[in-house]
């Protein structure tokens, strides 16, 4: 007991070992917002008059607004005018060997698993200059348009693609949708575009990681995924390494769209710095998800780790808008020290026969708050919609708190919904098992946390699902793993 | 300020002398305060978290009539009303609209040193006990239907079982709402059971007007002290007419015991707020309902636990069976405070919806700030089960027996937590009548439909 007790202290009170600050020289804008802050954006990218026409739609929409204040998290006050919205990076001066570079963090990269290639990239070093990684990214680039597959930063779609840019951006979420969606669609600074043509399944996972190109403009990131019938794509947003961001508040934009029979998938892993382990700092993490299955059964699944950031606040979504289709959402939420997390989703049924599954689960410690909100809608036209939900909370430490806001609207007497939740500790008898079999308490944990999110984790792609299955044990036991 | 409270604070102000002359010292002095309370947050706003799907205001903006000086209806309650629970003796109580019905009273005698009676006799009587828990259980600042009440109650019904003091025959109170013209009325029922004292309380709404059209608040204040057992079956029966804003408030202090079980059978707009507060370690809560809806019938129940100590438990049970246009609201949350270990708390909610134009809103809500807890909650949402139904019609038995079979089974559960044995059967036979749409009429009897 004793030993445990230890442990939960030593996991309530660990750091975040991998914040540092990288020096960068960057092109940046006057800090605040205005209409002028807004057009020098645009002007920036050079963007055609009609982007320019939405942003500004979308700011004079977002003046008219007040910042939401229903979610459980306590939020100190943003003032959007002390914050810089355009910061494009020119040169980065970084570490110019991997030995100049945190020994701490090259050991959290080793017990992840990341490769070497992949650690000079994200330990800051200039990846471009190193031989083969061009090459990689290019082999990629040419595989994917012998397929027809657009794969490419969100400004040069712009350029490139007006018609498809025109035609759903805003299509899923409108700068009217909410506060946060209007500040985006106001300022975004870049993102990215996918369009998978009719019968293409996309041959590899796609990854903002490897668009390296766009690295660091994430603060007001916009990403737009557009399936065409009988496509299928799996996309990978994050990563699991420690993303070490100077940016405060992160409000990003994901869209999808899934034609007929066409079939998405998006992962997200999150590890944002959460602050220190007295709340101090941290990332806000505001961001508004949602993927429309507009066709005949299509299919759009979301599977989220969420381990950083200081508030995570955010809600994949799916409109199940035709026929037959399906949204999914599968999500494993750990908050520690002061963190805050506000998350769930929220299952639209319009379409006949339409189904969803909702599987969640947050990991509380320390003085966390961790909430989980989710509304299943099932409008008057959509027959024997079927929904499935079920919440878990496993709670470490008794300072930290865990809940559940479930909503249920349904308007259609054919609908079968069940939401199930849980709270609990890790059982004693779990732990004590494992010490008997000569299991230390500290694996224990790790072991029973890992088993308590597989469910979800099962769900990720190969490659992410063993790295994210060791970055559940750092960040919930800092000495594990 | 919006125009419909201000409506109500010029009669407030206009009418404070007829308001506070039949009422006590006790009950003026809590109203002063609750003006103020009342004027700075109003009533509840559509819209907001706790009320998306029921304006209050609105209800409240038509012309109503309020008696505020006390003006008798004439009506003799033990005459008309002969609707009684076979093989159960109850000692028989009525409140005319929100007045206690003081002219004639059961002849079965009440144990040793238990009061029932007018609240404002109550204070008299017992002026330290009544200053002691009247208004003392609203803590939420949320309610302003509360705080309403509050502010206009002119008098009241009080059970008050001293400590040790065991009353074995249920007592049964019925709210007869009668009048002429459409008509307001605060109602306000205030129970203290003492220290190892236990008793069981059945309420009935009834109108007697179903052309009529009333609107009632209601607080019902709940003090279960040390090792206190108490129950309380609400069985609502009134009109379409009818609107009701009804708040129960409990607090549990250590081992006690309490169970509310709210049955909705017809009525036309219904919320009712259910807050616990269990205060003392080994406190065990129960709290369920029901409600068949048919027509444009609504139920809007909101619940809200609170275990602030360790060692507590509570179970909440509510389901819902929705027919033509009715439309559901479940919204209820357990919160368990820090420090509050080993809590054992369970939440469920189950609906049926019968028909396309029905709906059914559902939000169960879990808030937990200790660790070493038990809790969950469960919701579903659904129809008959298909298969039942068909595995019924090849036994011969024709689709409705089918789906009224399923729908009693449906609903039995909640009233299996009935700790009265004759009360279960009857509630079984009512329910089961309700749904085969025959009205519950008592022979005899001019108040059941």
């Amino acid at each position: 007991m004793q030993e445990s007790n230890n442990i939960l202290q030593e996991v309530t009170t660990t750091d975040y070992k991998y914040g540092f600050v990288t020096d960068i020289d960057t092109e940046v804008i006057p800090k605040g917002l205005s209409e002028d802050v807004v057009r020098i954006i645009s002007a920036k990218k050079n963007e055609p008059e009609w982007m320019l026409d939405f942003r500004l739609k979308a700011y004079r929409y977002w003046l008219t607004l007040d910042p939401p204040a229903w979610a459980h998290l306590n939020i100190p006050p943003i003032d959007y005018q002390e914050i810089i919205f355009y910061a494009a990076p020119k040169q980065k001066v970084g570490p110019k060997s991997l030995d100049e570079v945190d020994p701490e963090l090259l050991e959290t990269f080793n017990k992840l698993g990341i490769p070497l290639e992949e650690q000079k990239h994200l330990s800051g070093m200039a990846v471009d200059a190193v031989m083969d990684s061009v090459s990689v990214k290019t082999t990629f680039k040419e595989n994917l348009a012998e397929k027809g597959i657009i794969f490419s930063s969100f400004s040069e779609a712009v350029k490139d693609h007006p018609d498809l840019i025109k035609k759903y951006m805003g299509s899923v979420v409108s700068y009217r949708d909410n506060y946060f969606a209007a500040l985006n669609s106001a300022v975004f600074s870049d993102g990215s575009f996918v369009y998978i043509p009719k019968g293409v399944r996309c041959p590899m996972e796609l990854s903002t990681y490897f668009r390296i190109n766009t690295a660091n403009t994430g603060q007001f990131e916009r990403t737009l995924i557009v399936a065409d019938d009988d496509s299928y794509v799996s996309y990978l947003e994050g990563c699991t390494a420690p993303m070490r961001d100077e940016n405060q508040l992160h409000a990003a934009i994901v869209e999808i769209v899934a034609m007929d029979r066409a079939d998405v998938k998006y992962s997200t892993v999150q590890n944002w710095y959460p602050g220190d382990k007295n709340g101090v700092g941290g990332i806000y993490n505001f961001v508004t998800k949602r993927g429309i299955c507009k066709g005949h059964a299509s299919k759009i699944s979301w599977t989220q780790v969420e381990t950083g950031s200081a508030i995570t606040w955010k809600y994949p979504s799916c409109i199940l808008a035709g026929d037959d289709s399906i949204g999914e959402f599968y999500s494993v939420a750990v908050t520690n020290n002061y963190q805050e997390a506000d998350t769930g989703t929220k299952m639209i049924h319009i379409g006949r026969n339409t189904r969803s599954t909702i599987v969640s689960k947050g990991i509380s410690a320390g003085h966390s708050q961790n909430s989980y909100r989710g509304l299943v809608k099932v409008s008057a036209k959509a027959e024997n919609a079927r929904n499935h939900s079920q919440c878990d909370s496993l709670l470490l430490g008794d300072q930290c708190g865990a809940h559940t806001f479930p909503y249920a609207d349904i308007q259609n007497e054919t609908a079968v919904i069940e939401h199930e939740a849980t709270t609990s500790k890790i059982s004693e008898e779990q732990v004590f098992y494992c010490n008997q079999r000569g299991i230390s308490t500290e694996e224990a944990v790790g072991l029973i946390v890992n088993g308590y999110a597989r469910e979800v984790m099962n769900k990720l792609p190969m490659e992410f699902a063993v790295e994210a299955q060791k970055l559940l044990a750092i960040s919930l036991e800092g000495s594990v793993g | 300020m919006r125009e419909i409270e201000q409506q109500y604070i010029s009669i407030y102000q206009e009418h404070l002398n007829l308001l506070t002359a039949p009422a006590c010292n006790l009950l003026n002095e809590q109203r002063f305060a609750a003006f103020e309370q009342f004027k700075a947050q109003g009533f509840p706003v559509f819209g907001s978290e706790d009320y998306q799907h029921t304006d209050v205001a609105s209800s409240f903006a038509l012309d109503w009539g309020m008696n505020l000086n006390r003006f008798d209806f004439k009506v003799n309650p033990y005459e008309v009303f002969s609707c009684d629970v076979p093989n159960l003796s109850t000692s028989l109580y009525f409140m005319v609209n929100d007045k206690f019905y003081h002219a004639q009273e059961p002849a079965a005698k009440l144990p040793e040193g238990v009061f029932i009676g007018s609240l404002n006799n109550f204070a008299q009587a017992y002026p330290t006990v009544a200053e002691k828990y009247y208004n003392k259980a609203i803590s939420t600042d949320k309610d302003g239907v509360a705080i309403f009440n509050t502010m206009m109650a002119q008098d009241g019904f009080v059970l008050y079982v001293p400590d040790g003091v065991v009353v074995e025959r249920t007592i049964q109170l019925v709210n007869i709402l009668r009048s002429n013209i459409d008509l307001l009325m605060n109602r306000r029922l205030l129970i203290i059971i003492g220290k190892g004292a236990e008793a069981k309380m059945l309420v009935c709404d009834h109108t007697m007007d179903a052309a009529i059209k009333f609107l009632s608040t209601q607080v019902v204040e709940i003090f279960a002290e040390e090792d206190a057992c108490f129950d309380l079956y609400e069985l609502e029966e009134t009109s379409m007419q009818t609107t009701r804003f009804a708040s129960v408030h409990v607090e549990q202090a250590a081992s006690s015991n309490v169970l509310v079980n709210g049955i909705t059978l017809t009525n036309g707009l219904s919320r009712n707020n259910y807050y616990f507060n269990l205060k003392g370690e080994h406190a065990e809560a129960t709290l369920c309902g029901m409600s068949i809806s048919d027509k444009q019938q609504k139920l809007d129940t909101y619940s809200h636990i609170t275990h602030a100590v360790p060692h507590c438990t509570s179970r909440e049970l509510f389901k819902f069976v929705l027919d033509d246009q009715a439309v559901g609201v479940f919204s209820g949350r357990i919160l368990v405070k820090p420090g509050a270990q080993k809590t054992i708390a369970y939440q469920n909610n189950r609906n049926l919806c019968a028909t396309r134009e029905a709906r059914m809103y559902s939000k169960p809500q879990l808030e937990i700030y200790a660790d070493d807890v038990k809790c969950s909650h469960g919701m579903t949402t659904g129809q008959l089960d298909e298969s039942a139904l068909f595995y019924m019609r090849t036994r011969g038995i024709s689709a409705e027996d089918a789906r009224m079979l399923l729908m009693v089974a449906f609903t039995s559960d909640v009233i299996d937590f009935v700790r009265v044995d004759a009360l279960k059967d009857r509630l079984h036979k009512l329910v089961e009548k309700r749904f085969s749409g025959e009205l519950s009429k008592c022979e005899g009897c001019a108040i059941c439909k």
